[in-house]
């Protein structure tokens, strides 16, 4: 199976892959905007970004079929940008799918192999098509197979010709949410297998952070924040990341003062916090702290005044007083619930509980206070905007329905 | 889309198709009304014709009797004599048709992928193109074939141009030959030939030809591998729409060409009206039907496009 593609690049292991300074526009609207990214060869990379990020048409920069407007695009060192895509050593599996309708199946998976002359062809179709699970449907027509096993062919036909960089422009896209879920396993596993470089675009950042070693989060043609998913989730720099990775709760806040390292930062319901200054980027004047609703804690607020149970803060260490409000929504989402509190001045936080067995039911209506650890918190820009991502978070349409379930199971892996 | 819906989906179906069956026996029938003008119309005017030729193709002369007088009789000898006496005209008929054909394809299918493909992100433009190629249908098709004459006279400028650059040698004519008829007959055909493959070209999904590129085929191979074979059904479509009437036709060679370029439709035409000679006109007619039966039916099994319909 190990192939040589043109240009000399080995794609035994994929390739890395190399944007620099890339801008692409369409009359007047820019759709990249100099963009400069990394692919380390060999890992599972996901582009993430709401519609109309320039996601797509990066991707479609890096097979070929946009030509940038400026900046280069280099793949295993090699500077491809003025290569045509039929020349590039990369392969993608499109949202469409794009399968040939008059061809069959084998067919199909051997169109490359065959365009480069390799001598067999259509015994690498099959194994792939065995690697994909589908070699009994090598005879079919594309027209005869269901969405989930299109998918299949379309990721086999791709990855059949081994490619320094395999691109997947939104191929879950189109698959109801537990065949998504399969899927999702099933790349992170054949990626594992293969090891080429993949190059994932999504809008979903659920699939993002399950699937990928690194996550570049787009926004307006930019790389807001790119790293491993832990790291973006745990300590986002911008408001848009905070805001679309996930959820946070956002305080405009002012930093009143800074000691051994902390910062104190006077919170606009009347509470105060401290955080590490490393965790914020800005260390004086205005500043917006946030913090992940499954990191909140919420104490239940006796009807004296007093707190109803004095061993949940200790027991966390909950330092940090986000401030006193009511509980204005609660919702069961069996891993966890979901609270939302309304804070004078602070405005709706929200509080994900896990559903441990042992806490205090909080019921609508019920005045608690909110705690957070410092070392969980985190300092944005103090100008900020509070809603930067919120209307176009990851989880629109179809993948609304996945998310909720997923922002439950986000403490688990996160914390 | 998931499992469930699929169940869902094919109760659905099953529910509809047991109200039909509840609702069907009363209007069974409906199909076979909605049919009947149709078969009515075909039965007046297809089938009786066909049987009255038939007959008459095999009708002898009446004994003694005057022009135009015969009688129905069983008389192959009419097919035999048929073929011997006017194969070259077949032949030619058959050529002629071959040739416009290709022409028409040749010229037809570059128009077609323009209009479909090319343009398709102007709507305007478009539309100007698809008006251009389907203008000439409101002139008759006998008078344009009559202008297709002044374009091919000798006088005329296509003629006196050649003649200045030597493609034609002095004193040569292109009205009366092969040429002006095969031209004829291409120039009027085309349109049926450029509006099946327009409209398979313009459902042609283009994320296919970015796959084809993406898989390593270049601009020429993803047209034959991809945007060829997904238009074969236009280009069926369009060659049999040219080549069968292409091949019947006698206007274009009685217009355009002269003796030693006439056509089986202009023998089956004076055969008819001018040598009253049924019994011929008629075996003529049937084996033409015949012949271009069969190399279609030979053709649409070789295209293989019964799949892709």
């Amino acid at each position: 199976m190990a192939a040589r593609l043109e240009g000399g690049v080995g794609a035994d292991g994929g390739a890395d892959l190399h944007l620099e300074r890339v801008s692409k526009t369409f009359g007047p609207a820019v759709a990249v905007d100099d963009l400069t990214l990394t692919v380390p060869s060999g890992s599972f990379f996901a582009l993430l970004g709401p519609s109309g990020c320039g996601k797509t048409t990066t991707l479609r920069m890096v097979a070929g079929l946009e030509a940038p407007t400026a900046g280069r695009v280099l793949i295993g060192g090699r500077d491809v940008t003025a290569t045509r895509s039929h020349q590039r050593p990369v392969n993608t599996v499109f949202q469409s799918y794009a399968l040939f309708p008059h061809m069959d199946v084998l067919a199909n998976v051997a169109f490359g192999l065959k365009r480069r002359g390799k001598k067999d062809a259509v015994r690498s179709a099959r194994e792939a098509l065995e690697l994909v699970e589908l070699g009994h449907l090598a005879g079919r027509r594309p027209g005869q197979l269901s969405g989930g096993q299109q998918q299949r062919v379309a990721l086999a036909r791709a990855l059949v010709n081994r490619p320094a960089v395999l691109l997947l422009d939104e191929p879950l896209g189109a698959l109801d949410l537990k065949l998504r879920r399969q899927m999702q396993g099933e790349l992170t596993r054949i990626q594992d297998d293969v090891g080429i470089t993949f190059l994932h675009v999504t809008h979903d950042q659920e699939e993002a952070m399950t699937m990928a070693d690194e996550v570049a989060v787009m926004n307006a043609g930019q790389v807001e924040q790119m790293g491993p998913p832990e790291e973006l989730y745990d300590l986002p720099r911008t408001s848009f990341v905070a805001n679309f990775l996930g959820q946070s709760n956002l305080l405009q806040g002012e930093v009143v003062g800074e000691r051994g390292g902390a910062l104190e930062v006077s919170l606009p319901g009347g509470g105060r916090a401290v955080l590490p200054s490393a965790r914020a980027a800005a260390t004086s004047g205005s500043v917006v702290v946030g913090v992940r609703p499954e990191k909140v804690h919420l104490i239940p607020q006796a009807v004296d005044g007093s707190d109803g149970s004095r061993d949940l803060d200790e027991g966390h260490g909950a330092a940090n007083d986000l401030g006193t409000g009511r509980v204005v929504d609660v919702a069961f989402a069996g891993v966890s619930t979901q609270y939302v509190v309304d804070v004078p001045g602070a405005g709706r936080l929200s509080v994900f509980a896990q559903n441990l067995g042992s806490s205090v039911r909080v019921r609508r209506g019920d005045q608690v206070r909110l705690a957070c650890a410092p070392d969980h918190m985190f300092g944005l820009a103090g100008d900020a905007d509070l809603s930067a991502g919120l209307g176009t978070s990851g989880t629109g349409g179809d993948a609304a329905a996945s998310s909720s379930p997923a922002a439950s199971d986000e403490p688990v892996r996160a914390g | 889309m998931s499992a469930l819906a699929g169940l869902q989906g094919s109760a659905s179906a099953q529910d509809v198709q047991e109200q039909r069956d509840a609702a069907g026996g009363g209007r069974r029938w409906l199909p076979y009304l909605l049919l009947a003008p149709g078969l009515v119309w075909l039965a007046i005017f297809f089938l009786a014709p066909i049987v009255l030729l038939a007959t008459t193709s095999l009708q002898s002369p009446v004994p003694d009797g005057g022009v135009g007088a015969y009688q129905p009789a069983f008389q192959v000898s009419n097919y035999t004599e048929a073929i011997a006496d006017y194969w070259p005209w077949f032949a030619r008929s058959l050529t002629y048709g071959l040739v416009a054909t290709a022409l028409a394809l040749v010229i037809g299918y570059p128009l077609a992928y323009v209009i479909a493909v090319r343009a398709r992100a102007r709507p305007l433009l478009q539309q100007l193109l698809l008006v251009a190629v389907i203008a000439p249908f409101f002139v008759s098709f006998v008078l344009r074939t009559i202008a297709w004459r002044q374009v091919l006279a000798d006088e005329s400028l296509v003629v006196q141009s050649l003649k200045a650059l030597s493609v034609l040698p002095e004193g040569a004519r292109l009205t009366a030959t092969p040429v002006a008829v095969i031209a004829g007959l291409t120039y009027n055909f085309i349109p049926f030939m450029t509006l099946p493959i327009y409209a398979s070209l313009e459902r042609l999904d283009q994320r296919l030809l970015e796959a084809g590129g993406d898989l390593y085929a270049g601009p020429l191979t993803t047209f034959t591998h991809i945007t060829f074979p997904l238009s074969l059904p236009g280009v069926v479509a369009g060659t049999l729409l040219t080549f069968i009437p292409a091949t019947g036709d006698y206007v274009n060679a009685a217009i355009l060409g002269g003796p030693s370029s006439s056509m089986i439709g202009n023998v089956i035409e004076s055969r008819f009206f001018r040598v009253v000679d049924y019994p011929t006109a008629a075996a003529l007619s049937f084996m033409l039907m015949a012949g271009i039966l069969v190399l279609v039916m030979l053709y649409v099994r070789r295209a293989g496009t019964e799949e892709l319909l």
